[in-house]
């Protein structure tokens, strides 16, 4: 999923400050499941926010709609019964969603709510952590399952360096070093070989190194 | 200030702070009118949204009073809601609200005597941290 955090409310406050009228828009994707922009942190942040200007003598009405999806044309489209009522859209999803809205309500301003993170998966209740940089190569499959490119912090490929010390990174002894957790996999499945194999450099234009990406589906776009 | 009476909302869970209150009435124990029980099947009920949205509609303070640790009814509900409480502080925090104005507690079902304490001492430091700030402007919106 794509993670998100909240960010911090004085920033939000200061979007919000000079308006009377906001959409707060919420998403039901990635954002609820890593508790960042759900129906449910858009209710918190309403009442935040209401509260806090309330507190200093102005008045906020809040508009709360959570979306489907924010990064899709069709849901974005439900807005539109709601957007002559506000003054300003506050969006919480990650910033795929904040530029759709951008995109189709170009007569309001739109602000995040979010400070998009990374692609991650649940480590466990409350813990997410990077496992994808999307570099539009995938060699997951001779690495045994396991990214070097999101989760060595110097993407190495030929992995480890030798800041690896038992099993950790040198940046911190809180972050496994993956080139160990490659090996450790390799020799659980009998595939030591795999590991002798030399990578060779990889082709950064399949990743964000060649400018904006786009996938075009002939047998599905109109 | 004098005359300030708080309006505290309680979220009690069922199985223990609810009938702590009971037995607090069967004690014959007095504790603060001040104090609104919310009775909810257990504490990990409540989400931060609940205590904001008390709140922001009036409450001076809020409580969750939930079962002693490892006593949960539902495993450990009243730990998430610790931690959610927590959370609420914090961003009572941000705001200038302040995160005082919010506790967690935890009793059994039998401390009818410790559910009137804690109440007495909630409201009384509700009452020392003055009004909710938002209780002007909603003042001014109801008139209105």
């Amino acid at each position: 999923m794509i993670t998100a955090e909240r960010k911090p409310m004085e920033e939000i406050l200061e979007f919000v400050r000079p308006y009377s009228r906001i959409l707060l828009v919420g998403c039901n994707e990635c954002v609820t499941v890593c508790a960042a922009g759900g129906r449910k942190e858009v209710g918190i942040l309403s009442a935040g926010l209401q509260m806090a200007l309330m507190k200093e003598g102005k008045t906020l009405d809040v508009k709360e709609v959570t979306l489907e999806r924010q990064c899709d044309p069709e849901y974005v489209e439900e807005l539109v019964t709601y957007i002559d009522q506000a003054d300003i859209i506050l969006s919480m999803a990650c910033g795929c969603g904040v530029q759709e809205i951008a995109r189709r309500y170009k007569e309001k301003p739109v602000y995040p709510a979010l400070n998009t993170k990374f692609m991650g998966a649940s480590e466990r209740q409350g813990i997410w952590a990077e496992r994808c940089q999307g570099c539009g190569d995938c060699l997951l499959g001779i690495t045994g399952g396991i990214c070097p490119i999101a989760r060595c912090s110097k993407r190495i490929m030929n992995g480890p360096c030798g800041g690896s010390t038992q099993g950790k990174c040198e940046i911190s002894s809180d972050v496994d070093c993956v080139w160990q957790l490659i090996w450790d996999r390799l020799k659980a499945l009998g595939m030591e070989n795999r590991y002798e194999d030399i990578m060779a450099a990889k082709d950064w234009r399949s990743s964000r190194d060649g400018g904006p990406r786009k996938i075009i589906r002939e047998d599905l776009a109109e | 200030m004098g005359d300030f009476e708080p309006v505290i909302v309680a979220f009690c869970c069922h199985y223990c702070a609810y009938t702590a209150a009971d037995m607090a009435g069967s004690m014959r124990l007095n504790y603060p009118s001040n104090v609104n029980i919310v009775r909810v099947p257990c504490s990990g009920k409540i989400d931060v949204k609940h205590i904001l949205r008390a709140l922001q509609n009036g409450a001076d303070g809020v409580y969750v009073a939930g079962c002693l640790e490892g006593d949960c009814h539902f495993k450990n509900g009243n730990v998430k809601a610790a931690r959610r409480v927590a959370y609420a502080k914090k961003l009572l925090d941000e705001i200038g609200i302040g995160g005082d104005r919010v506790e967690m507690v935890t009793m059994s079902a039998g401390m009818g005597e410790r559910f009137a304490r804690t109440a007495t001492d909630i409201t009384e430091k509700i009452r020392a941290l003055g009004p909710n700030p938002v209780k002007n402007a909603l003042a001014k919106k109801r008139q209105s």
